[in-house]
């Protein structure tokens, strides 16, 4: 199979697709009842949800000590999930952002399932500095809002503070931009349904018509969101990465973490991003609009942005051993090859090692190789946010209180609980909303027959 | 003076786009096009200006910032100063996170509202497409026949020559 993106000249959308085939292959899976399969992963996804359930309803009921923390290291497997899932969701806006304004086309096919991806990892990840609060029925005084202590208002120069302000404003703008991509579309769900679905659709979908001026109007504004959302995706987990590079502790002490952790995040969420749409494709058969294409052009994504990754990793080490520091070169040859440096052996193995292998081009042509390679990409960047959180902290300044750290059922149940809140989510939405774009695919496809008769048209 | 409402569909959209041109050079008033995408170089075509949403964007985003600023110092300089660490307490730059959040949450917010209240989209609206297959893959083309010279035949004859699938008209309600 020759390799599709650097011939350029096959089309993004295969099978001579018509506007009104695009609507009967992208709307037509959500008419019919779903696949056994569907039922099959809902009730894995279900499952996991209700674990996570069990366990932060007893975390929440006993107290924060159900958690494996102690003195030493108080921050561990609620902050990793944290800064993971916020990294799943820098994808999706990246992919409808930057891709927008750079005018990739290929995005069309992918755009709206990842933003739908960044919106419920961003739910995910917000659950967890909830969680992690221990009493999360005061979640409110993270907001600056008149009260009767003073009124004592949130201080402004914590990154704390500053992850409430970024999370929560990444949420909405992300939330905002898909539902405006949704509306064309939501009218189409609305023309093609009776009954009830019609009014609900109906009332989704804003009474869009389609007029040219409307259509004028939304291209600016949809270029204008992206213009607005480039920067945020950047800010975002620059802001998360201060939680870190504020604190003057070696091994996190490092001006290099902002772009470190953008980087990472794209990374990571790139790598879910095609995790996602390898089963989906297959699933709800896109293989069509989900083409080898797009498959190879966020695989380079995925090479160029992990070995990224390694420069930085590269950088860190370089940094402790120029600084002359002691504290912070004991702090990464502890990383390197103390009693967790199997971590640190797990996160270069995933993210720097596995991802090269998409040079190959045999590698890239093969989909469970690919698909191998995201899955350890997932668990490389899930494993690079604990072994920065906690391998920093276990041994400290004082040799008396050196200590190790073992997750509780507790901890592990909530992870596993985020991850069928993700799947659960995502589900629903396959199974209720186009999982394409598709009017704006409509925009990209090929019309071999028009082109031909305009050629005659020429000749004569 | 009566007025009808000719609607043409097609089902290319290069077609409505040389029906639109006719129309322009022959100045027949065109009212809208309705399509399942957009089509690109109808704007001018229909005389349609640019729309002023940057300039939204802009001032609503402007806005956000000033806001943010003003918010934070209010709160941590002159409400109730607090000494946070011995840091002073107009620290702006520990305040410009916030601050660029907010521009961007005020800018984006604004530019969704905007584009909602001028294209009359909001929940629960009851408007109705033209057509029930303009979400899906025909291209509507909206003409106001107020021009006496013209017949019914002339439009007939118009449609025809540039392939519209489908013709209808109704009584124009109002007289623009």
């Amino acid at each position: 199979m020759a390799d599709h993106i650097a011939t350029g000249e096959t089309p993004l959308i295969t099978g001579g697709k018509t506007p009104a085939q695009v609507t009967a292959d992208v709307f037509g899976p959500l008419d019919r009842k779903p696949t056994w399969l569907w039922y099959a992963a809902f009730l894995l996804a279900a499952s996991a949800l209700i674990v996570g359930v069990v366990s932060v309803t007893y975390q929440i009921m006993t107290g924060i000590g159900t958690w494996g923390l102690n003195r030493t290291i108080g921050w561990a497997f609620d902050i990793t999930n944290f800064v993971f899932w916020v990294g799943i969701g820098h994808a999706g806006t990246l992919i409808s952002a930057v891709l927008l304004l750079m005018r990739q086309k290929w995005r069309t096919s992918i755009n709206r399932s990842a933003e739908a991806m960044t919106i419920f990892a961003v739910i995910c990840a917000g659950l967890f500095p909830l969680i992690h609060m221990g009493r999360p029925w005061l979640c409110y005084w993270v907001f600056p809002y008149p009260n009767f202590r003073g009124p004592l208002w949130v201080n402004w120069r914590s990154p704390l503070l500053w992850d409430v302000f970024a999370i929560g404003t990444y949420f909405t703008i992300s939330l905002v931009f898909w539902y405006i991509g949704l509306v064309p579309d939501l009218a189409t769900l609305r023309d093609r349904a009776r009954g009830l679905r019609k009014k609900i659709f109906g009332f989704l979908s804003f009474g869009w018509d389609g007029s040219a001026r409307t259509w004028s109007r939304y291209e600016v504004a949809c270029l204008l969101l992206a213009a607005l959302a480039t920067p945020l995706v950047v800010s975002v987990h620059s802001v998360v990465s201060t939680d870190f590079a504020t604190a003057n502790l070696p091994g996190w002490h490092t001006t290099v973490f902002p772009p470190y952790f953008v980087i990472g995040a794209i990374f990571s969420g790139f790598a879910m991003v095609l995790t996602l749409m390898l089963i989906a494709r297959k699933v709800m058969n896109f293989e069509d609009y989900i083409t080898m294409k797009h498959i190879g052009a966020m695989c380079r994504v995925i090479v160029f942005t992990g070995s990224i990754v390694g420069l930085a990793y590269a950088t860190e080490l370089f940094t402790a051993w120029y600084s002359g520091s002691e504290y912070e070169q004991f702090a990464f040859n502890n990383r390197m090859f103390g009693p967790m440096g199997w971590s640190y052996g797990i996160m270069v193995g995933c993210n720097v090692i596995a991802p090269q292998f998409l040079w190959l081009r045999k590698v890239r042509n093969s989909l469970p190789l690919i698909f191998i390679i995201t899955l350890l990409v997932n668990v490389g960047m899930w494993f690079e946010r604990f072994v920065i959180i906690v391998t920093s902290l276990h041994r400290d300044f004082l040799p008396s209180s050196w200590t190790s750290y073992l997750p509780t059922w507790v901890e592990i149940g909530t992870l596993v609980g985020s991850f069928g809140l993700f799947f659960t989510l995502f589900l629903l939405f396959c199974r209720f909303l186009p999982m394409i774009a598709a009017a704006e695919i409509k925009t990209v496809l090929e019309h071999p027959e028009r082109d031909a008769k305009d050629a005659d048209r020429r000749a004569a | 003076m009566s007025c009808r409402l000719r609607y043409g569909a097609f089902a290319d959209d290069r077609d409505l786009l040389d029906a639109a041109r006719e129309c322009q050079e022959k100045g027949m008033p065109v009212r809208d096009v309705y399509s399942p995408y957009p089509i690109h170089g109808l704007d001018p075509l229909l005389g349609l200006k640019r729309t002023r949403l940057p300039f939204v964007t802009l001032v609503a985003g402007a806005t956000g910032l000033a806001l943010a600023f003003w918010f934070q110092y209010w709160t941590s300089a002159h409400n109730w100063p607090l000494n946070v660490g011995g840091k002073p307490y107009d620290s702006f730059p520990a305040f410009m996170p916030v601050a660029f959040e907010l521009t961007i949450l005020f800018g984006g917010l604004a530019t969704a509202f905007f584009l909602m209240a001028r294209s009359g989209l909001f929940p629960g609206s009851r408007r109705e497409p033209v057509h029930v297959r303009v979400t899906d893959d025909r291209f509507v083309l909206v003409l106001e026949h107020r021009d006496a010279s013209l017949s019914v035949e002339d439009y007939e004859s118009f449609w025809h020559r540039h392939g519209a699938v489908e013709t209808w008209s109704e009584v124009c309600g109002c007289n623009r």
